[in-house]
C-alpha cells in the first residue's frame, strides 16, 4: 500500500494499463517531451522513458484534430488515453466528442465500439474565465458519453482503469486543486488530498458512488472539490448537532441514483454542492431526481449550493465567492431545519 | 507507373460505377415515391472517384465516407442489400435503421458509419491510419471528403499530423465545384485544392475524377506510398454532381453549359467508350449485359429491403452503449 496524491495515482494507473495492454497509448500536448511537464499536471510525467514516443504521442496544439485521432485509433481496436491540457479547451473538439465519439456505436447500429478515455483537468484556480470552467455537464448530457469524475487518489487510479477498459468513450475529470502536483506545477490552495493506494490491481466500477461520511439527518452530495466543501461543513455542523451523510457519486453517467435515494430515504433532507454555474446544471438535475423519486421521503425542498451565472471570476477575493464555500454549505443545511 | 487495366478489370470498374449510377437513380425514385424517408445526397456523376480509389484497396483497408455516402460505400463493395434496406429505415440495414442514408457503412467491408459533418472524418481517418501502424499492419485509411471539407479547421489539423507522423492515409477530396450552392472560386483562393498539400509536405496530386483509370492509378501510387510508412496524399478528384446537392435542390445556381459540358464527360460514357474502343475492342453486347445484372442486382436489393421489417419499438433505446460483438 503506498501514500500518494491523484496525479501521482493517475500516472501509476495510466503506467499499469500500458504494461498490461499494449493497445493503451496516451497522446496530448506536452505530455512526453524530454525536459518537460508531463502534461500540465505532471500526470504524465516520465511516462515517456519507459514508454517511449511511440505510446506516448506529443501532439501539435490541434484539439480537434487529435480527439478526432483518438476516435479513429479507438474505433480500430486501440485504446487511447488523450489528455486535453485544460478542459476549457473540450469546447475547441465538442463535435469529435459529442457528434463523433458518442454516437459512432449507435450510427453504426451496435457494430463499432470507441473506447477512448479523454481526461481533463477542471475548477477554478485564479486563471479565469478560460481555463478555470466546470464542464462536467456539457458531457453528462450526451447520450452515448460516460463520464467520471474522482476526488480521491484511490478512485483516482481505479477509475482510470475502469475506463481505460470499459469498451464507450469514458472522459474522465480532474480537479486542478486536487492533483497535488509538485514542484512549479503545483496550485496554490490545493487541497491535494493524500490517500492510499494498493499496490495490487484493481478497479473502481464506473457507476458506483461512495458515502464519504455516514449521517443520518440530512443528505450533501458534492464532486471534485466539493465533496472536500460538503465534508467541511459536515465536520461545522456536527458541533451543531447536525449530523450530515456526504455522498461522491464518483460516476456522474451511468449515475449511482439508488446511493442517493437511499440515503434521502433516510434522511429526508438534500443539498447538492456543486462548482457548476447553477442555471439548468448538474446539481438541477440531481435535485430534479430526488424530487421525482424520493419527494415523499422530503421533510424539505431539495436545494442546491453552485457558482453563480457568471464565469469564472479572476480577482481571488471574487473567486472565492464563486465556488461554493463550506459556509454556503453550512448555511444551505440549516435552512432545511 | 501502375499496370494498365485489361478488358475485364476495367469492364468491372465499369460495371461497379453502373452499379452506384443505377442505384442511386433508383433511391430518387423511391425518394419520390416515399419509400425512402429521409434526405438523399446522390453520388450521380461522381462514380469514377470512389470506384477508380477502392479499386487500389484492399478488402481490410479502411474507407471513411461522407453525407455522400452510397457511392463510397458500394465502391468498397457494401452489400446493396443492406445499403437500400437502411435507406428504406429497415432493422436489416447496415445500421438496424439508426443512421440512415448519411450514416451508411460496414465495419466488415471497413467501411465506417459515413460522418455527416463535413471534414469531420479527417482527423478520424489520420487515427485509423495511426492505429493501423501501431497494430504493426500495412492497411491504409481512406478519407473521403468534398472540396467543401478542405475549409474546415479539422481537414487542416488532420492534415498536418498525418503528415509530420507519415501515417497511412490517402486524403481523396472530391471536387465536384461546389459545396452546396456554393461555387469553388468564391471559397478558394487556389487553383486546386490539392495546392495546400505543399503546406503540410506531402504530395499533392489532382486527376481527372472522371476517368476511373486515372483516379485508380494516382490511388495505386499514393496507397502505395501509404504503406511502405512514406505518409499520406491529398488526391484531389475532379468532377461534377449530375443531380442537385440534396433532395430538393433545383441547381439554379449552376449554369446550363456548365452543366452540358460536364455531362458530356460522363464517366460511364468516357469508359463505356474505351471499352467498344482498341485495344479493348469489346462488343455492346458486354455493356448491355452489365447493364442487365446491374438491374437485377438492384431488384433484389429492393426486394430485400421490401420484405425487411422496421426496427422494433424495444429497439429504441439499444446501442447507445457498446453491448458486445
Ligand atoms: C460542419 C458542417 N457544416 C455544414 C454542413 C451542411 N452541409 C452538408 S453537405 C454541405 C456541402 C458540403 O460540400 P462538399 O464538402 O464540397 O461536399 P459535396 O456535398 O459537394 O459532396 C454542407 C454545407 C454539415 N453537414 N456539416
Ligand atoms: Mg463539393
Amino acid at each position: 500500500m503506498a501514500v500518494m496524491g491523484i496525479a501521482e495515482a493517475l500516472r501509476e494507473g495510466i503506467r499499469e494499463e500500458m504494461r498490461r495492454d499494449p493497445t493503451v497509448f496516451c497522446i496530448g500536448e506536452d505530455i512526453g517531451v524530454p525536459g518537460g511537464w508531463g502534461g500540465a499536471f505532471t500526470v504524465t510525467l516520465g511516462l515517456s522513458e519507459e514508454f517511449g514516443p511511440e505510446r506516448i504521442i506529443d501532439t501539435p496544439i490541434s484539439e480537434s484534430g487529435f480527439a478526432g485521432i483518438a476516435v479513429g485509433a479507438a474505433m480500430t481496436g486501440m485504446r487511447p488515453i488523450a489528455d486535453v491540457q485544460y478542459g476549457d479547451f473540450l469546447f475547441c473538439m465538442m463535435d469529435q466528442l459529442v457528434n463523433q465519439a458518442a454516437k459512432m456505436t449507435y450510427m453504426a447500429g451496435g457494430a463499432v465500439k470507441v473506447p477512448l478515455v479523454m481526461r481533463a483537468p477542471v475548477g477554478s484556480t485564479r486563471r479565469g474565465a478560460q481555463h478555470a470552467q466546470t464542464l462536467e455537464v456539457f458531457f453528462t448530457h450526451v447520450p452515448g458519453l460516460k463520464v467520471v469524475a474522482p476526488s480521491t487518489a484511490y478512485d483516482a487510479k481505479g477509475l482510470l482503469k475502469a475506463a481505460v477498459r470499459d469498451d464507450n468513450p469514458v472522459l474522465m475529470f480532474e480537479h486542478k486543486l486536487l492533483y497535488g502536483s509538485k514542484g512549479n506545477r503545483a496550485e496554490k490552495g490545493a487541497v491535494s488530498p493524500i490517500g492510499e493506494v494498493p499496490d495490487e490491481d484493481y478497479i473502481v466500477p464506473i457507476g458506483k458512488g461512495a458515502i464519504r461520511r455516514p449521517g443520518k439527518d440530512v443528505t450533501i452530495v458534492g464532486k471534485l472539490l466539493t465533496v472536500y466543501r460538503a465534508l467541511g461543513a459536515a465536520d461545522q455542523l456536527a458541533e451543531q448537532g447536525i449530523d450530515a451523510e456526504v455522498i461522491d457519486p464518483r460516476t456522474l453517467v451511468p449515475l449511482d441514483k439508488e446511493l442517493i435515494l437511499e440515503s434521502v430515504r433516510k434522511t429526508h433532507r438534500f443539498v447538492v454542492v456543486e462548482e457548476d454555474n447553477r442555471t439548468h446544471g448538474w446539481g438541477a438535475e440531481i435535485a430534479a431526481m430526488v424530487a421525482e423519486e424520493a419527494f415523499w421521503y422530503l421533510d424539505a425542498p431539495p436545494v442546491r449550493v453552485s457558482a453563480p451565472d457568471i464565469p469564472p471570476p479572476f480577482a481571488p477575493g471574487l473567486e472565492e465567492l464563486y465556488v461554493p464555500s463550506i459556509d454556503r454549505v453550512v448555511a444551505a443545511v440549516k435552512g432545511l431545519f | 507507373m501502375p499496370e494498365p487495366l485489361g478488358a475485364d478489370r476495367l469492364l468491372a470498374l465499369y460495371r461497379k460505377m453502373l452499379l452506384i449510377r443505377r442505384f442511386e437513380e433508383r433511391c430518387n425514385a423511391l425518394f419520390l415515391q416515399g419509400r425512402i424517408p429521409s434526405t438523399l445526397h446522390l453520388y450521380i456523376g461522381q462514380e469514377a472517384s470512389a470506384t477508380g480509389v477502392c479499386a487500389a484497396l484492399r478488402q481490410d483497408d479502411f474507407v471513411l465516407g461522407t453525407h455522400r455516402p452510397h457511392g463510397h460505400a458500394l465502391a468498397k463493395d457494401v452489400s446493396p442489400r443492406i445499403i437500400m434496406a437502411e435507406l428504406m429505415a429497415k432493422a436489416t440495414g447496415c445500421c438496424r435503421g439508426k443512421g440512415g442514408s448519411m450514416h451508411v457503412g460496414d465495419v466488415r467491408q471497413g467501411v465506417f458509419p459515413a460522418v455527416a459533418i463535413v471534414g469531420a472524418g479527417c482527423p478520424i481517418a489520420a487515427g485509423v491510419g495511426l492505429s493501423a501502424r501501431m497494430r504493426g499492419t500495412d492497411q491504409v485509411a481512406v478519407a473521403f471528403h468534398g472540396e467543401g471539407a478542405a475549409n474546415e479547421g479539422d481537414w487542416h489539423e488532420a492534415l498536418n499530423m498525418a503528415a509530420i507522423w507519415k501515417l497511412p492515409v490517402i486524403y481523396v477530396c472530391e471536387n465536384n465545384l461546389y459545396g452546396a450552392s456554393t461555387h469553388f472560386d468564391k471559397v478558394f483562393r487556389v487553383a486546386h485544392v490539392a495546392d495546400r498539400a505543399v503546406a503540410y509536405g506531402m504530395p499533392g496530386v489532382t486527376v481527372d475524377g472522371n476517368d476511373v483509370e486515372a483516379v485508380r492509378d494516382a490511388a495505386i501510387t499514393a496507397v502505395a506510398r501509404a504503406r511502405a510508412g512514406e505518409g499520406p496524399t491529398l488526391l484531389e478528384t475532379l468532377t461534377y454532381r449530375q443531380c442537385g446537392h440534396s433532395r430538393s435542390d433545383a441547381c439554379d445556381y449552376r449554369p446550363d453549359d456548365e452543366e452540358t459540358e460536364w455531362k458530356s464527360r460522363d464517366p460511364l460514357t468516357v469508359t463505356g467508350a474505351r471499352l467498344l474502343a482498341e485495344p479493348h475492342s469489346l462488343p455492346q453486347s458486354a455493356l448491355d449485359e452489365a447493364e442487365a445484372s446491374v438491374a437485377t442486382e438492384i431488384d433484389d436489393a429492393i426486394a430485400f429491403a421490401d420484405a425487411s421489417p422496421a426496427p422494433s419499438p424495444d429497439e429504441l433505446e439499444r446501442y447507445v452503449y457498446w453491448e458486445g460483438d
